[in-house]
């Protein structure tokens, strides 16, 4: 068992947990991944790692509420556990193996969109920590969504806000605020990493390829396992199928088919619907989801 | 039993009907009781050169425990297995016997061979149900190693050791032991809180610690284990499981999956039952590609959602590398085998989902390096069958990430850890590796076979020391 030593809530459906799981924290790096099961009939669901403390010997994990399983995990609190925590996952950044040197010339632009602004983070952390000041954007919907942007501050060069409705920062999307950057600005970029929605990271992939700028992404696919035997996670990049558990989660954004990677999130789309209305109507539920036969 | 048997065949085992089974995930075959297990040990003729101890990879004292269940004494017969396998309740199910034990039996030479195999299930059973445990050492010799992988090779290898006195740790990547057993053999073929639970219990009440969610060149590695952590050696039998697929259009098509990422929904989150979370595809039309063990489960356990099934294989049912049995179960329970066919592309709707599988006539020509007929394309035979999944069963490799994190281990152009087959010595010191990790992907018991030539190679290292 992996036990709760903290949990909030950041935002509406975004739920942040500190669990003290040793050896993860041990060995954890930026870029990587942890797979969680709340309990023993529970699924396995893989997040990225928004934070560790080595000698507290925690992670952090942030997760937005999507189905039946996530929904469960929110009303976690301090003293309860995890079944199991598994990690790390998954590779570290690129850039926490680059040569220092050469790292420090590159400037470094990260794009957050919503609680992909979780596995961005502890990415600006290292930054700050080794010298570097990277520029970061964080969008979301609307100033209640935004998550995580004290410790941004914190950590970052600058930080922009854009938000759909503008209720918060630059109203707009991300792309917006990085073509605000680099075209009016004239800000320099060596490197983009985009971490957000599969849509968001597919359109700041076309952007800056237009602009030049070479964007790594990291994926969330279905995945089960999380070590590379089942091969769910399957995505293409380049023209060659890659599993994202092992050979990423983080690509070339300019690589990656974007499209069938948001079909393929689909895969479970059905079910997780009547699951989650199984969960919500509890004991009152009496069919109609077309699963649990109730109606039959 | 009938006044007048045929000593030439075996007593029949009773399983569960074909139509009834083929709708639920209980076990197929139901094994012999008291009786039958006694008259079936009765046509064993006790050789005294028995060359089926020969045939078992394990060299388990075959003809000692029949006799022994032949005059009733059950806890005895358990007590000549236990000494050479750790998992015959296992064995006793997933072993292809007819090509070991029964392989070899003189009794098969006129007649049919002596269900040796459904023996020694009995045997298992039978001490498991009165509750037969094996004793745990004394005192332990205060040596420790690590066990990575909780499958056949890391179980059987941790018993030995543990009955010589080591202290030993199995590190586990998955949330339940068992590896294979666990996440690839299905339900209805081995139970997993019956008969696989029982047998892990069994190496843990030898002293054996298991730590579940550990991820061995992730987690920690191998070399932070010898050097921060304080053991002396340490076992890799971490299994073959990357999963291969054809690389034809269409295999990222949603409703294509590796039978790996099938199974593993199904057996070790349980998908196929419902108060389970994890989801599975509820599939109309399934089509199932290639000839093993791994596809006849992938393909009985899409039957048992309720899916019409079919196998699609590139050579003849001769070449098929499946178990006779689990052929012969399958085609009872209604699969349609469409051999000598081979897939070309998958065919998807506008929205990415399989909608179809388009294949090509195959015919045999030459005997390939396999020795077996290699099979050739017919010129314009392309066909296609109807289907809303596609399940991918074409083998599995072992996965590098231990051999690419661990200093000084080398492995072959397949990724297959580099070890000595009579003691699983590896490149580097200390270091030991058998089963599928090494030989790519084969049998339960051949894993087992190599688990136990690892404990030995280790307590003759760790005996040196």
């Amino acid at each position: 068992m992996y036990q709760i030593v903290k949990a909030e809530q950041l935002a509406d459906k975004i739920y942040l947990c500190v669990v003290k799981a040793p050896r993860v924290a041990r060995s954890c790096e930026p870029g990587e991944f942890v797979i969680v099961k709340l309990h023993g009939e529970g699924e396995r669901i893989p997040l990225t790692i928004c934070d560790f403390d080595r000698e507290q010997g925690t992670v952090t994990i942030v997760f937005q509420t999507v189905g039946a399983s996530t929904e469960q995990m929110a009303s976690l609190k301090a003293g309860d556990s995890f079944r199991d925590f598994v990690g790390p996952l998954g590779n570290p950044s690129d850039f926490v193996k680059e040569d220092m040197e050469s790292l420090k010339q590159k400037r470094y632009l990260f794009v957050a969109g919503g609680v992909g602004a979780a596995p961005v983070y502890p990415q600006v952390k290292w930054m700050k920590e080794h010298g570097i000041r990277a520029d970061v954007i964080i969008g979301s919907k609307t100033r209640d969504l935004l998550i995580l942007t004290d410790r941004m501050e914190e950590a970052a060069g600058s930080l922009y806000i854009a938000t759909d409705d503008g209720s918060a920062g630059a109203k707009g999307m991300v792309t917006g605020v990085i073509e605000e950057l680099v075209e009016k600005q004239g800000k320099k970029y060596d490197v983009c990493v985009a971490i957000g929605p599969m849509i968001m990271m597919k359109f700041v992939s076309l952007l800056t390829k237009r602009l030049g700028i070479p964007t790594i992404v990291s994926l969330n696919p279905i995945m089960v396992d999380g070590t590379g035997m089942c091969g769910a996670c399957r995505v293409t990049v380049g023209g060659e199928v890659k599993f994202a558990c092992v050979d990423g989660p983080e690509f070339d954004g300019h690589q990656v088919n974007f499209d069938e990677a948001m079909k393929r999130q689909q895969m479970y789309r059905a079910q997780e619907g009547r699951a989650m209305l199984r969960l919500k109507e509890g004991d009152t539920h009496h069919g109609g989801c077309g699963f649990c036969g109730g109606d039959r | 039993m009938e006044e007048k048997r045929d000593m030439m065949k075996k007593v029949p085992v009773r399983e569960q009907e074909p139509l009834v089974r083929a709708a639920n995930f209980e076990e197929v075959c139901l094994g012999y009781d008291e009786a039958e297990a006694v008259a079936e040990a009765e046509r064993c003729l006790n050789c005294r050169n028995a060359k089926c101890v020969a045939g078992c990879p394990v060299s388990i004292d075959i003809p000692a425990f029949i006799q022994e269940v032949k005059e009733g004494r059950f806890e005895e017969a358990a007590k000549v297995i236990a000494a050479s396998s750790a998992l015959p309740a296992v064995c006793g199910r997933v072993c292809p016997q007819e090509t070991q034990c029964e392989g070899q039996c003189i009794r098969g030479v006129k007649g049919e061979a002596v269900s040796i195999g459904k023996l020694e299930r009995f045997v298992a059973d039978w001490s498991r149900e009165h509750g037969f445990v094996p004793a745990a050492p004394e005192k332990t010799n205060g040596k420790r190693v690590a066990v990575i992988g909780s499958g056949p090779a890391g179980l059987t290898c941790a018993g030995d050791l543990a009955k010589l006195g080591y202290e030993v740790t199995i590190f586990e990547a998955l949330h339940e032991p068992g590896g294979v057993l666990t996440y690839g053999i299905p339900e209805f073929r081995l139970p997993k809180e019956g008969v696989v639970g029982p047998e892990i219990d069994n190496v843990r009440k030898l002293g054996v610690k298991l730590e579940t969610n550990v991820v061995i060149g992730k987690s920690i590695t191998i070399d932070e284990l010898m050097e921060e952590e304080g053991f002396e050696a340490v076992f890799i039998g971490s299994g073959a499981g990357l999963p291969k697929f054809m690389g034809i259009p269409g295999e990222n098509a949603n409703g294509v999956f590796s039978a790996n990422e099938y199974l593993t929904r199904s057996n070790l989150m349980k998908a196929f039952r419902e108060d389970h979370d994890t989801p599975i595809m509820n599939a109309k039309k399934a089509v199932v590609v290639g000839g093993g063990n791994v596809a006849m489960d992938a393909a009985r356990t899409a039957l048992r959602l309720g899916a019409e099934v079919h196998i699609v294989y590139r050579r003849s049912e001769k070449e098929l590398p499946a178990r006779a049995e689990e052929v012969h179960h399958a085609k009872e329970e209604g699969i349609v085998f469409n051999l000598l066919t081979n897939p070309a592309e998958i065919l998807t709707d506008e929205n990415g989902w399989v909608r179809g599988i388009v294949c090509r006539r195959m015919e045999l020509g030459e005997p390939d390096e396999s020795g077996r007929r290699r099979p050739v394309e017919v010129a314009g035979s392309e066909f296609e069958i109807e289907a809303d999944m596609v399940i991918m069963a074409l083998g599995t490799s072992p996965n590098p990430l231990i051999s690419s994190t661990t200093k000084g281990l080398e492995v072959n152009r397949w990724k297959c850890i580099i070890a000595d087959e009579q003691n699983g010595k590896t490149t580097k010191e200390g270091v030991y590796a058998g089963g599928d990790a090494v030989t790519g992907a084969a049998t339960v018991i051949l894993a087992m076979e190599a688990g136990r030539a690892g404990a030995r190679g280790i307590d003759a290292y760790l005996s040196q020391r």
